[in-house]
């Protein structure tokens, strides 16, 4: 048996499943999505659910809070994923500690964190009694609205919470293997800490944060557990979106839910595609 | 700078703790009124109301548990040769193989579960929790994929022939040099899939249609209704095997460990 066959038999028992329920799913999406759904009648194919859902009002607003969240969420995973593995990698007392705790939100599923946030940020929740107690706020309405609110700001907050440990241990795995070489060299050389940050350590990591950083800006674009509890009802996030149109009672409207299934596919594709064209460099993502 | 460093550690260990103080405080608290800090009155309502036979928090228990083993084991089955062939193999078609099995960490499991429904629907998978192991099986392919790519990838071929031409059977070469050198990759590669499955909840109510009641599924059927009591005590039953999945593979999910490695290098 050459390698080849060898390669592709032991990846088959992967790939099949993958092929058929996802890219199966996938196509039988793409279909519905020109209203080609013989099950509920529809046999005759054409572009309406495309041009309904375009022409949508809530699209737009839908869109572009979603691409403010993840976005806000990505960039501000990876500047505080790296400033705490920075602050990790040297820390010395109580570091086995500190480290349990940093990789703690890894295995705590998004539900659980999303319900701790409401329960924390609502304007009757743990942080508005912490500021009510110090008297810095005296109503319940002083309290900034976090949850529910028009920017997301609670959503971010939860991907935040989950994705910082998860980025910031590639981050430190990368300062180990790394080593202190570079950095002394170029402080012997006279750079300052914020050359030696920008110049040597930031420019190290990248390779290893860039594919961690599009899982996470992937998965902040098309996850509808978060924006589901902690979202506004109009306009929400493109998944809770999607799902209203999928679980409307009227079946006729099952090609919208996918023909936005299709778009937001497409649209994360060009994305990746993009991203990797202009910073991927040698990684395979 | 030690000032800066001790003022970022804080704010990690704060940040992390501080949306798990109401959860908990809220499974333990009878009443608990806005402004005051603490509880008015403390009760083991809610613990009562979650190992009531009556409830359905047992059944959800049991049958999120089942799905998550069975989503892990069957994520390791498939997995673990991909990841083989990924990491020690160059071979025709490598790349296309390997998009293939990363694309549904990058394209929305719910949007592709939603055109399989029909599928599932026909083949009599839905509402079943063969159904649900399936579509919970897709996500957590890649992240088996990734992390068992990595530890192959630093494994040495030639340790397998060393033992062999020592007249070590394939099963023991298998178990005594293949494996200890790939465990790290297959805890965390376990660890991503279990958790990927217990957390879910589109997947198993699509899938399921409401029929397999799992945790989620009744952790937001209590956050919708509003009972923070129940929602604080069901989280922490939730976070249980997280806690226990934590405390045995922490030592894998190090910058030391090359467990987490593969997903610098996707």
């Amino acid at each position: 048996m050459n390698r080849n066959t060898a390669a592709w038999l032991l990846t088959a028992p992967a790939l099949i499943p993958v092929l058929i329920l996802f890219f199966g799913g996938f196509g039988l999406g793409i279909l519905q999505s020109f209203s080609f759904f013989p099950l509920i009648g529809l046999d005759t194919p054409n572009f309406s659910a495309y041009t309904e859902v375009l022409a949508e009002d809530e699209l737009l607003l839908s869109l572009v809070l979603t691409l403010l969240v993840s976005l806000s969420a990505t960039f501000l995973t990876i500047a505080l994923a790296v400033t705490a593995a920075l602050a990790l990698r040297s820390a010395e007392r109580g570091r086995r500690g500190i480290l349990f705790l940093f990789q703690f939100p890894i295995t705590v599923p998004h539900v659980i964190i999303a319900l701790g946030a409401l329960l924390l940020l609502s304007q009757s929740g743990f942080a508005a009694r912490l500021t009510a107690f110090f008297g810095i706020i005296s109503d319940s309405t002083d309290f900034p609205v976090l949850v529910n609110d028009r920017l997301g700001l609670g959503i971010i907050y939860v991907y935040l919470w989950k994705q910082i440990p998860f980025i910031g241990i590639i981050a430190l795995s990368v300062l180990q293997s790394m080593g202190n070489d570079y950095e002394e060299l170029a402080r012997s050389l006279g750079a300052k800490q914020s050359q030696v940050l920008f110049h040597v350590i930031l420019p190290l990591m990248r390779p290893a944060l860039l594919p961690g950083s599009v899982l996470c800006f992937a998965f902040t674009f098309g996850s509808y557990e978060v924006p589901f509890l902690l979202g506004r009802s109009y306009p929400s996030m493109l998944p809770v979106l999607v799902y209203r149109y999928f679980t409307n009672f009227n079946l006729v409207q099952r090609p919208l839910a996918m023909a936005l299934a299709v778009l937001i596919t497409l649209f994360l594709l060009v994305t990746v595609i993009l991203y990797k064209k202009f910073l991927g460099g040698r990684n395979r993502l | 700078m030690t000032v800066l460093k001790r003022i970022i550690l804080l704010g990690l260990v704060i940040g992390v703790i501080l949306p798990m103080i109401p959860l908990f405080v809220w499974a333990f608290s009878g009443s608990w009124f806005y402004p005051s800090l603490l509880p008015q009155s403390l009760s083991l309502r809610s613990w009562s109301y979650v190992f009531h036979p009556g409830s359905r928090i047992l059944e959800a228990l049991f049958n999120s548990f089942f799905i998550a083993a069975s989503v892990t084991i069957l994520s390791l089955i498939v997995g673990v040769p991909a990841g083989k062939a990924i990491g020690m193999y160059r071979f025709k078609g490598k790349t296309i193989v390997e998009i293939i099995l990363l694309s549904p960490a990058l394209i929305p499991s719910m949007t592709v579960t939603m055109g399989m429904q029909v599928l599932f629907i026909r083949y009599g998978l839905s509402e079943t929790l063969m159904g649900v192991i399936l579509v919970h099986l897709i996500p957590t392919i890649p992240y088996m994929t990734v992390s068992m790519s990595a530890v192959f990838s630093h494994f040495d071929i030639s340790f397998e022939e060393q033992a062999r031409s020592l007249g070590a059977k394939s099963l023991s070469t298998f178990r005594h040099v293949t494996l200890p050198a790939v465990f790290p990759g297959m805890v965390v590669g376990a660890m991503f899939s279990f958790l990927i499955s217990w957390g879910q909840y589109v997947l198993t109510l699509m899938v399921g249609g409401g029929r397999i009641v799992t945790l989620p599924l009744l952790l937001y059927s209590f956050a919708v209704s509003g009972d923070n009591s129940l929602v604080g005590a069901l989280s922490l039953v939730f976070i249980i095997p997280s806690l226990v999945i934590l405390v045995l593979s922490s030592r894998f999910l190090t910058g030391e460990s090359s467990g987490m490695g593969g997903f610098g290098g996707v």
